[in-house]
Parts: structure tokens; sequence; C-alpha cells
């Protein structure tokens, strides 16, 4: 078997300047705060980020912010990090706003070989700028386009050693989804265990996504 | 003295009914939960991943895995389950939740809500906002009538949309409206206020109901 375990710095050779990184989390619950270190200590910059927020000042995605790290952020939502709000204003930062269903759908298509996904959400508004839409059975359905990435890092309450993911209560939210819809995907585990350990009832995320587990998550 | 968020909360609760799957925004709607009648007993989703959302956690009991989704500490009731946001979401857009609660910086005659940004002062992002509004069977907007004095609910939105014509019932401290084909139509008044006086502070042209009742909280 493949060893797939690696520290933090042998991980972060797999990110690079310019990379598009999906980071899981839902306000900083359920993000690899480990790898977001990993990213600010090896100074990686003018990251695309895709994620549900930008976390909360000092932690999650928002140390990532503070950092300068991040050339351009897709999210649903940035109202809980004032300085996210800061940096785009003065034009150090471009973010683009996604309903939070529709990104979870568009990070599902990219995992799932889809070529896109038709919405009713957004309809009439401002996040209908620039794409299609389409009338079908006479609901008008806006066409939200697939969204991958280079590299996602994945927060794991319990991984085995073989990569299969467990994730705890509502640690899960964009972790299991962003898993399937990147090149390379990154876990940080809060415990790592034996392959065989964990049953394969708890199993949310299948070994065969996981490129890397990094221990030491808490 | 309750405050008028209060005065809203409690008269919201009545809207909900027993066995409901109800999705609270954060701020006011979050409140109503405190003023259910003894025999409704709904489910709380939360869009990060809970049904059979609970309360805040005392201080000490909070589980640093479960939070709602204002990124609270929070516990959940016997038969909870979690799921990710994809599941959440078709939960949502899905037709699968019985009723919203959010609150709103502006609601029209049409239906249509203003909710999630202000154009060069307050750019927070939708969040699940217009998948809420979107998908719920029923959208009730829980908000005070006025800000500063001046009128939320109107003709037409000048912020821009969260969802278009998607609101079915507004709750403020002085009235009731149903949001109809034909436009706002006053269902109830607070008994500190008069029609003249909701329709001063309302925009739009209020239809008053034949049968127009005093808030009973």
């Amino acid at each position: 078997m493949k060893n797939k375990i690696v520290t933090v710095e042998e991980a972060m050779s797999h990110i690079h300047d310019g990379d598009t990184v999906m980071i899981g989390g839902f306000m900083a619950c359920g993000t690899p705060e480990i790898l977001v270190d990993g990213i600010v200590k090896k100074e990686i910059r003018e990251l695309h980020v895709i994620a549900n927020d930008s976390g909360i000042p000092g932690r999650g995605i928002g140390k990532l912010i503070s950092a300068k790290a991040i050339k351009s952020i897709t999210a649903s939502h940035i109202g809980l990090n004032p300085e996210t709000g800061a940096q785009m204003v003065n034009g150090e930062l471009e973010v683009e706003l996604v309903p939070q269903g529709s990104l979870a759908e568009k990070i599902r298509a990219g995992g799932a070989g889809l070529g896109g996904v038709l919405t009713p959400t957004g309809v009439g508004t401002d996040v209908e700028n620039g794409k299609q839409k389409i009338t079908l059975a006479g609901v008008e359905y806006l066409i939200e386009m697939p969204l991958k990435a280079d590299v996602a890092l994945i927060r794991g309450s319990i991984v085995d050693k073989a990569g299969n993911v467990y994730y705890n209560a509502t640690t899960k939210n964009f972790n299991p989804c962003m898993a399937t819809a990147a090149k390379t995907v990154i876990v940080a585990a809060e415990k790592i265990v034996e392959v065989g350990e964990l049953d394969p009832n708890q199993v949310m995320t299948p070994a065969i996504f996981v490129d890397y587990i990094v221990g030491g998550e808490v | 003295m309750a405050t008028e968020k209060e005065l809203i909360a409690r008269r919201v609760a009545q809207e909900l009914q027993d066995g409901d799957v109800v999705n609270l925004g954060i701020g006011l709607p979050t409140l109503v939960s405190n003023y259910l009648p003894k025999d409704v007993h709904i489910t709380l989703q939360s869009e990060n991943g809970i049904l059979g959302m609970g309360g805040l956690c005392e201080s000490g009991t909070e589980d640093k895995d479960c939070v709602n989704s204002g990124n609270q500490h929070v516990n959940v009731l016997p038969g909870a389950c979690y799921f990710d946001s994809c599941t959440a979401f078709g939960i949502i857009r899905g037709g699968h939740v019985d009723a919203t609660i959010l609150g709103a910086l502006q609601v029209d005659e049409t239906g249509t809500l203003a909710s999630h940004i202000v154009p060069g002062k307050m750019v927070p992002g939708m969040g699940g906002a217009m998948d809420l509004v979107v998908g719920a069977k029923k959208v009730i907007i829980a908000t005070t009538h006025t800000v500063k004095g001046a009128p939320k609910l109107l003709k037409k939105v000048t912020l821009p949309p969260t969802a278009v014509n998607k609101v079915n019932l507004i709750v403020t401290e002085l009235a009731v409206i149903e949001v109809t084909a034909e436009g706002f139509l006053l269902k109830e008044i607070a008994g500190n206020t008069t029609v003249e006086e909701v329709q001063r502070l309302t925009e739009a042209e209020l239809i008053v109901d034949a049968d127009l009742k005093t808030i009973e909280l």
C-alpha cells in the first residue's frame, strides 16, 4: 500500500503559487488549520481559493487573508471577516460571491463529471450576470458551471492510513464534496487509525479520493 | 416590556405548524423558537448540516465540532442528524423545508426581497439566503417595519434583489402582511397603532383585509 502519510512541509510541496485551492470548512468549523498554517509559513502566494467563506480573523481562511496569500476568492459569504472586505475595497483581493447551495453543486459537478448544474437560485438577481439561462417546463434556471481545483485541503476527524475519511458532526460541510473535485487532495487528520479500524459504514470520503494525509490536526 | 424584536418573534412563532421543518436566519429569526406554542414541535434545519438542531450550548458544554450557521456552538436533539453542504442545500432547494424565516433590508409588494447587499457599504455575500428563499415552501420575513423612520416595505426594492417574487408573509412590530398577486394584504395590526399609521410607514399601498384583526400574542 502506498504510504499517504506526510508531514505538513511535504504536503506543502504540492501547493504552488497561483494554484486554485479548495478549502473545506464553514466559518472555520471543519477547516484544516494545520494546512492553512503550512501555507502561511511557506509564504505561498497568489492563490485562488474556493471556499464557503473567508473564515474569521485569526482562524481558518482568515489566516490566509491576513497573510495576503490569496489573490482571489470564490465564496458565499465574507461578512464575518472584516479584513476580507477591506482588502476587496482597496483592490488587493478579488471576491466572487456565489449562493451557498450553488457553490456546493458547482463543486459536486466538478467532481462528478457533470457539465454544469441548472438551478433556480439567483434568477432575477445579480448572480445571473454573465451566465446562460434556460427555461425548461416553464421554469427559468441559471446554468452554473462546474468548479475544479489543483488542490483540495480537507479536514477529517478520523482517517485510516488508506485515506478513508470520517467527519464528525458539522465538520462535514464542504469537505466531502471538495475531496472529489481536485487533482490533489490533502487531508489533515485529527486522528489516524490503521486500515480496517474505520467501520466501512462510517466512511464518508472513500480513500481513492485522498492523496496525502497529515496528522496532528486539533 | 417586550422589545420590538420579541414581539415580532412571538407573532412569527404562531405561523409554524406542528411537524414543520424550519430554517431560521441569523439574528431576529433565531428568537422565534423561544415562543413556539406548547403543542407545536418543529425540526430546525441549519444549512451547515444539521436537522434536529437544539439550542445554544451553555458555557463549558460546547462540542468544538458542532456549530450552527452563525458559527455558534449548539446542541442537537434526539433523532438529529448531520450531513454535508450538498445534502443541506438539496433539502433547501428541493422543497423539503416547510418554512424559512429571514430578516430583510427591503421587501416589495411583488414579494421580491433584498437582504444581502448594500452596494458600496455592506457586501457580506448571500450565504444560503438565495437558496432558502427560492426553495422553502413558505418564506416569512421577520423585520422591523421601518429603519430609522424610513419604510422597508416598498413598491419596488431599490437594493439588489436576493430573490424575486418569493416572499409569502411579512411580520413586523406593527402589522402582519400577506404578499398576494394584488399586492400587500394587511391582515393584522398591532393594538397600539392604526391602519392609517401603518400605511403612513409603508411605501406600497396596503389592501386592508375585510377581516382585519388585532395582533394577539
